[in-house]
């Protein structure tokens, strides 16, 4: 399939004027996004993720056309997003997760209201779209309640629900399910699943949560200064950061450290162990292995975190440079 | 998209947008009726001012109570109809700091538009019945030989000078773009330019008056016009024709204040926030 979001060597620098004295002012160029290509085809569902001020959003701001590339070549759908970005506002949706554009004072059900009328959506349409996102989505009793009323798991439906009202071909998502809670995040992945495979909806998604990319994207996008660290399936990265997950074991009572094939046990307090292993392994077969041959109370296991799975990576780079 | 659909889309979003807000504000009826009351007494205390001003002078800069109150009426009025459009624009720069002005950039209709209707409050109206109370007074106090030409110009100023006042509220906005946090100097252009138009030109010096003709040219909201239907000499040196000038001045003023906003944007989407 052809490419839908097209990045050729795109960069965006700013000027950052920094005061030095009363009124003298320093001009830095900072580069937040360098050089950066990549083509996501229509229908995939990528995570796009990295630290803080690494350039996902500003990546996102010129897909959307909000900010204009200081160089390189971009394409949504074979449209320029900065020249034309008021054609482009029908064809794509836009998540800012910390970021509500519903509104405050009104009933939930008006802020999707102004949308039927501000993307001109037919009647017919939108009444099935928004049938579609109230169930999945569980807004059935939101509807009539003020937007200032609503938690924040409950908004971040609302807002993904806003988004999707004119049908829009490709879905942006900053953050997505930051801030919510684990029943919130479940619901909202599980739309988002929904969405990309029933109907096939582009999906470009920032995170911290590397949860979210394991559950939803078969490819990961890794950015880092404003370079693609890494553009290809999750399991690679966790790979080529020789990430861990963490399985941690409450056992009966207090025994010498675990010993199970695959595993170390890194840290012992009184009855709880914990156990890393390579992320790219299944858990359960670990977890098998230790429950058969000891006396487990409970277990959870944890997921390396973006910023480890990175710092990783760097070492690994300089490491390669150096020999 | 042509130039004269864009338009019309932009319209139509400024009345969906300004909708919601009056909605918003309505779920808030005390509020609401209270700023209202609030609203009106202030702007209508604005006037006493110079009424009090009158019990102790017979003339203020050789201009009478009634011509002055004119002066007022007019520049009051059509600052109100402006302020009534656009009078938030001021929150721009806010909405630049926290973020929120990308919102409006992803969807699809002119950018102009949402932050024109943004915090659209009818408790302005008060501004507007004020200005339109005094104006009519005035109207029937001051000593006019009235003509054809001098009717059609009370109409003609209102309109040219809200349109002269919504320039300035875009021109302001689109700096704020540059420079976030320079609301108040917005403010000193808009809410000073109207108090500078309720006192006559007389009382100030030429250099200002000049300036308020030339450079930023709010003396054809009023001074100018109003000088021809009172039988006046215009406050600077003037051909007779510059009466009727509003109307092109007003033109003239959107355009530039349009340019204004149209490259004030392009500086955010290359320079982000």
């Amino acid at each position: 399939m052809d490419a839908f979001i097209e990045l050729d060597r795109v960069e965006k620098v700013f000027d950052v004027r920094k005061k030095t004295g009363f009124l003298k002012r320093e001009r830095r160029q900072v580069r937040a996004v360098d050089s950066i290509s990549f083509s996501v085809a229509r229908g995939e569902m990528v995570g796009y993720i990295g630290p803080n001020g690494a350039g996902k959003s500003t990546t996102i701001k010129m897909l959307t056309g909000i900010l204009t590339p200081s160089g390189g070549r971009l394409r949504v759908a074979g449209i320029d997003p900065s020249r034309e970005r008021t054609r482009l506002a029908r064809r794509i949706g836009v998540v800012f997760g910390q970021r509500t554009t519903l509104w405050w004072d009104l009933p939930l059900i008006d802020s999707y209201k102004l949308m039927h009328r501000m993307y001109r959506i037919p009647d017919e349409r939108y009444r099935e779209n928004l049938d579609r996102c109230v169930e999945l989505l569980e807004l059935g009793d939101l509807l009539d309640v003020p937007v200032r009323q609503l938690s924040l798991g409950q908004r971040m439906r609302g807002d993904i629900a806003a988004a999707l009202l004119h049908d829009p071909e490709v879905l942006y998502l900053d953050e997505p399910t930051i801030g919510l809670d684990v029943i919130s995040k479940a619901k909202v992945r599980g739309f988002l699943r929904e969405l990309n495979t029933e109907r096939g909806t582009t999906v470009l998604l920032t995170t911290h949560d590397l949860q979210d990319i394991e559950q939803l994207c078969k490819r990961v996008m890794v950015i880092d200064h404003g370079r693609l660290m890494y553009d290809g399936p999750l399991a690679g990265l966790h790979e080529i950061g020789e990430s861990e997950r963490t399985l941690v074991v409450d056992l009966e009572r207090e025994l010498p450290p675990i010993e199970a094939p695959g595993a170390r046990v890194v840290k012992v307090e009184g009855p709880r162990q914990w156990l890393a292993f390579p992320a790219s392994e299944s858990a359960a077969a670990l977890v098998a292995r230790v429950a058969a041959a000891y006396p487990m109370v409970d277990l959870s296991v944890r997921e390396p975190d973006i910023e480890a799975v990175i710092a990783k990576m760097y070492a690994e780079q300089s490491e390669k440079a150096v020999s | 998209m042509g130039e004269r659909s864009a338009f019309a889309e932009g319209l139509r979003a400024y009345g969906l947008i300004a909708g919601m807000w009056v909605r918003s504000s309505m779920t808030y009826r005390t509020s609401f009726v209270i700023t209202m009351l609030g609203n009106g007494t202030m702007t209508g205390l604005d006037f006493v001012g110079i009424l009090l001003m009158f019990s102790q002078v017979d003339s203020l800069g050789g201009w009478s109570l009634a011509e002055v109150a004119l002066l007022y009426g007019l520049s009051a009025t059509a600052f109100g109809i402006a302020d009534l459009v656009l009078g938030s624009m001021d929150v721009m720069g806010a909405r630049i700091r926290d973020g929120s002005f990308d919102t409006l950039l992803v969807r699809p209709v002119p950018v102009l538009a949402q932050v024109g209707a943004d915090h659209f409050a009818l408790r302005r109206l008060g501004r507007i019945t004020q200005g339109a109370l005094v104006l009519g007074w005035s109207l029937a106090a001051v000593d006019v030989d009235w003509s054809a030409a001098k009717v059609l110009l009370v109409p003609v100023m209102l309109v040219s000078g809200a349109a002269i006042f919504c320039a300035v509220f875009v021109a302001g906005a689109a700096f704020q773009i540059l420079v976030q946090d320079a609301a108040e100097v917005q403010n000193a252009f808009t809410y000073g330019g109207t108090t500078l138009l309720q006192y006559p030109p007389s009382v100030f010096g030429k250099e200002l008056v000049r300036g308020a003709t030339f450079m930023l040219p709010l003396a054809f909201v009023n001074w100018v016009p109003a000088s021809y239907v009172l039988g006046r000499p215009y406050p600077i040196a003037l051909p007779e024709w510059a009466a009727f000038a509003s109307p092109p001045v007003a033109v003239a003023c959107c355009a530039l204040a349009g340019l204004a906003w149209r490259s004030g944007l392009r500086a955010y989407r290359s320079t982000g926030n």
